[in-house]
């Protein structure tokens, strides 16, 4: 029963690594990847995310556990006898051999004589029909990526695993890739297993995505939810950015917790929070920087009741077209970020203003105090930059 | 079927450890036998341990001379042929010029060709000349075919030399002798370096050239030959040793300083 | 010492530097370049020319020798000694194919399997460069004897059977036989094949024998289909360093052979050195080096090096 279910999904069951030397990097992990589905492993380096990526293609042995393809055992099966490809890291790319001959590496690998017309229709499916007889170094760093995903789509893989595919691009390039890797997928509708750093690139791409930490999976799930709901101060300010600020849990109203920050109170909706709120106890209070509006002191009293509430002084503005981005000193968080669409603005609001922040309780995000509130912000910084 | 397997998937260990062994086989053979004390004239069988040739090594008629000879010839071959080579590898990398592609094969040539044919021919043009063979005749043979190797040991890592780095030098004041003296020589010192020890071994090494150009002469390996003829003495043998070891003993302190160097930067 | 080697690899195809920068100073370089080159003009170019000359004179030591273009003996060097030249370029030939299946293995192992062993194994193939070539070749004299364990070994194996009806050896002697002369200049410029096929092995990226693999093809296709090609820089450059100087090689000739396997080396350096025959030595020097570039040149062709990246 369980076997007929799942027939052409990634099944990762209590997968692990760890080196010679003794470096763990990946805990062991459970994960299951649907079939047809575009998934993306995201994390800093040194994450796990492209070791796990590698045990699933066969170029790295686990430690322990074991990986399925569907029905198939493969965990010990070479990657030539994998029915895995995979677009490397900067492509590589055979130097010696023309595009034709390699995107028809793998078909002539597997005894398959005729190639032409199936090169031919590939090579057109990525847009490079007229580059056929020419070497790699001859084409352009977007061109080399489309090869790469061509040389790997043409064996009809169960699965297509790709490692920091977009990443040698420039910046434009790669949203244009996003979007074409996107298509392609849709397209020939097989598995992708996406392995980046970049939070934006997999939010763009994938229908689920993992994100991992230290050799673990913090959380998993669609974007939306990753970013509306996360579970870790990891995750809240590795993907996006986050205020996290310390609250203590005051009392516990019907569906509702009431938490006391600095002097005042905020509501965080219970369903919202993922730790265990008793009264008395710490959490960290988390809200979006778009999520809160942004009013000037004088005016606090036509704010609508029943929102979160904080007052502070703005420290710094900054203009970047459709939004402005505030960062607010208060009391009960030194730097408070706040991006404002610029409908309405207030013309008040210039560094030195008194203001009030406020948000509907509904977008309030509840963690588990007892961890690092600034875990996942320096790394994700570094890897954007 | 495990064996096999193994078998398998170490053919290409076995393979090259096989070869490894056969390339250091000589050396073992050379240094047993320095340990030994032939019958008759030749050490080629083994007789009996001993350790008189390790007590005297400079024990036979003029084999001390002759290496000394060959380390003073190896000196200045070495230094000239630095010297002059680094100089044509900056010209080639670093500036555009005329016939460049003459250049080019004329440095590539004397590697390309048998060195008896080039001992030959040099030989042809001193008895032309009717110069005096000896010391200076091996001397300028040896700065000659040691000349090409030290041009492209050089060329290499000039080459790979980001020339930024010059022009970063520029841009921060350095004059062009500084920017030379600061930033391009310490990064070529490398393959400077690269060419030298090339050199020093070549020149050190040579037979062919030198047997022909050396007139009466007689240099560490022409005396080797000589006493393939005549009888090679254990001593020989303690020399090639020792070589050996302070070979392994040079390269070893090398790779230890350079490994530490990088954990320093790290 | 590695990057001694390395850089000493590329250099048997004449290269042609991608337009280097333009400078002030117009004449630094020709003042860079002018001791160096003099030096290789008076001292490489202009004896071959002088050998050209000695080739078309005739004359007697006692009389001294005058330019007759006298070009017969070409023609009477290559009639008489045409066997030597044959067993040069086939020792030669023979000992480049054992050097590049011999070598093979252990560039593949110091580039791909070694580990943090590499260096160490680096300087085992390098160090005995330092012990004079000549000792080491008597050395095999020791590990061939007709009394020692090899051609015991061989002799109770019946391999010498095989080889002496192949006219590799005598009866039951290896030494003075073509078979050690072949060992002897495979032994030689063994090292000569291993470095630069270690350079061109060590520069391709690992992730294209990944790709091969995630792409279908087996251990030995891999390296058939990518790592040999990728390494055929070190391949072209390894073989003309070993087929070059071992075709013009005396040594080994002499020391572990006899006068059945003399080779050219051997003629001239007697001609030259003994017989004082200047003519025919200049001759036999001459062709040596037009069949050697000439077989370098229809070499580097075939094998399309500037075709690789």
């Amino acid at each position: 029963m369980m076997t007929t279910q799942t027939s052409g999904d990634v099944r990762l069951s209590g997968i692990s690594k760890t080196y010679d030397n003794g470096f763990t990097a990946v805990q062991p992990l459970d994960l299951t990847v649907p079939q047809g589905s575009f998934f993306a492993l995201l994390g800093a380096s040194g994450c796990g995310k492209t070791t796990t990526l590698r045990m699933i293609a066969g170029l790295e042995e686990p430690s322990s556990g074991t990986v399925h393809l569907g029905d198939q055992e493969v965990t010990h099966l070479p990657p030539y006898k994998r029915p895995v490809n995979t677009v490397f890291q900067s492509y590589a790319l055979f130097p010696h051999l023309d595009i034709f001959e390699n995107v028809a590496f793998g078909l002539r690998r597997r005894g398959i004589k005729s190639v032409k017309k199936q090169v031919d229709e590939m090579l057109d499916l990525v847009q490079l029909g007229e580059q056929a007889r020419k070497k790699p170094h001859q084409l352009s760093g977007g061109q080399q990526q489309r090869v790469a995903v061509a040389r790997a789509l043409i064996n009809h893989p169960k699965v297509l695993l790709l490692d920091e595919p977009l990443g040698a691009l420039d910046l434009k390039l790669r949203r244009q890739m996003q979007l074409e890797l996107k298509r392609i997928q849709t397209e020939v509708g097989i598995t992708f297993v996406h392995v980046t750093h970049d939070q934006e690139e997999a939010m763009t791409m994938a229908d689920t995505v993992a994100v991992m930490n230290g050799g673990r999976v913090e959380q998993l799930g669609s974007p939306t939810d990753l970013y509306e709901n996360p579970r870790t101060t990891f995750v809240a300010n590795f993907l996006g950015t986050s205020n996290l600020i310390e609250a203590e849990v005051d009392t516990r109203s019907g569906e509702d917790i009431v938490l006391k920050a600095g002097g005042g109170k905020l509501v965080l909706p219970g369903a919202r929070c993922s730790a265990p709120a008793q009264a008395g106890g710490k959490v960290l209070v988390g809200i979006r920087p778009e999520k809160i509006s942004l009013t000037h002191a004088d005016d606090a009293g036509e704010i609508p009741a029943g929102r979160n509430r904080i007052t502070g002084k703005i420290a710094h503005s900054s203009f970047i077209g459709v939004s402005t981005q505030y960062v607010v000193d208060s009391a009960v968080c030194p730097e408070f970020e706040v991006y404002a669409q610029n409908v309405d603005r207030d013309p008040r609001l210039v560094p030195g203003a008194d203001v009030v922040l406020h948000w509907s309780p509904a977008h309030t995000f509840g963690l588990d105090a007892a961890q690092d509130i600034d875990a996942g912000v320096e790394t994700a910084g570094e890897e954007a930059a | 079927m495990p064996f096999v397997n193994w078998l398998k998937r170490h053919l290409v260990v076995i393979a090259g450890l096989l070869t490894l062994s056969y390339l250091l086989l000589p050396n073992v053979v050379v240094t047993v036998f320095s340990f030994n004390k032939p019958k008759g004239r030749f050490n080629y069988e083994w007789q009996q341990f001993s350790t008189d040739a390790w007590k005297d090594p400079c024990g036979v008629a003029d084999m001390c001379g002759s290496l000394g000879l060959s380390l003073q010839i190896a000196v200045w071959a070495t230094l000239g042929a630095t010297v002059l080579g680094t100089m044509i590898a900056f010209a080639l990398v670093r500036y555009r010029f005329r016939a460049r592609g003459a250049v080019n094969s004329l440095i590539f040539l004397p590697m390309a060709m048998p060195e008896v044919v080039m001992a030959a021919s040099l030989l042809t043009l001193f008895l032309n000349m009717g110069a005096q063979l000896g010391f200076w005749t091996i001397l300028i043979a040896h700065i000659m075919f040691c000349l090409s190797f030290v041009v492209t040991a050089v060329k290499a890592r000039v080459m790979s030399m980001d020339p930024r780095l010059e022009q970063a030098a520029q841009d921060l004041y350095a004059g062009p002798a500084q920017t030379f003296l600061r930033v391009t020589l310490p990064i070529a010192a490398p393959g400077i370096a690269a060419g030298a020890l090339l050199a020093f071994a070549l020149s050190f090494d040579d037979f062919i050239i030198t047997n022909f150009n050396a007139g009466s002469t007689v240099t560490f390996p022409m005396f080797v030959w000589g006493s393939a003829q005549r009888g090679t003495p254990v001593q020989i043998n303690v020399i090639g040793t020792a070589m050996f070891l302070v070979a392994v003993l040079f390269v070893l302190a090398g790779m230890i300083i350079g490994n530490r160097r990088n954990r320093q930067k790290a | 010492m590695a990057t001694v080697t390395e850089a000493e690899a590329p250099p048997l195809a004449p290269e042609t530097d991608p337009k280097p920068p333009r400078k002030r100073g117009r004449l630094v370089p020709y003042w860079l370049l002018l001791p160096g080159l003099l030096w290789l003009v008076i001292f490489f170019a202009l004896p071959m020319i002088y050998q050209a000359s000695t080739s078309v004179q005739t004359g007697s030591l006692e009389e001294g020798y005058k330019v007759t273009w006298h070009f017969a003996t070409y023609w009477d060097s290559l009639t008489e000694y045409w066997p030597q030249f044959l067993r040069s370029v086939s020792y030669a030939a023979a000992a480049t194919v054992l050097c590049l299946l011999l070598g093979y293995p252990l560039a593949y192992l110091i580039a791909f399997r070694a580990g943090r062993w590499r260096n160490l194994i680096m300087i085992l193939v390098i160090a005995p460069f330092f012990t004079s070539f000549l000792i080491r070749t008597l050395a095999w004299k020791t590990i061939l004897a007709d009394s020692g364990p090899v051609v015991g070994a061989l002799n109770t194996l019946h391999v010498l059977d095989v080889t002496t009806w192949l006219g590799w050896t005598a009866g039951d002697r290896v030494l003075a036989t073509p078979l050690a002369v072949v060992c002897g200049l495979t032994y030689n410029f063994l090292p000569f094949m291993i470095l630069p096929l270690y350079t061109s092995l060590e520069r391709i990226d690992g992730r294209l024998h990944e790709a091969a693999g995630d792409l279908y093809a087996r251990p030995w296709t891999t390296f058939r289909k990518v790592t040999f090609p990728l390494s055929m820089p070190g391949v072209v450059s390894g073989t003309l360093l070993t087929f070059i100087p071992a075709a013009g090689d005396y040594v080994n000739a002499e020391l572990l052979g006899s006068t059945d396997t003399r080779m050219i080396g051997n003629v001239i350096q007697t001609q030259f050195l003994r017989i004082l025959d200047y003519p025919t030595a200049a001759a036999l020097s001459f062709i040596l080096m037009a069949a050697i570039l000439l077989m370098v040149t229809v070499y580097i062709r075939r094998s399309g090096t500037e075709d690789l990246v």
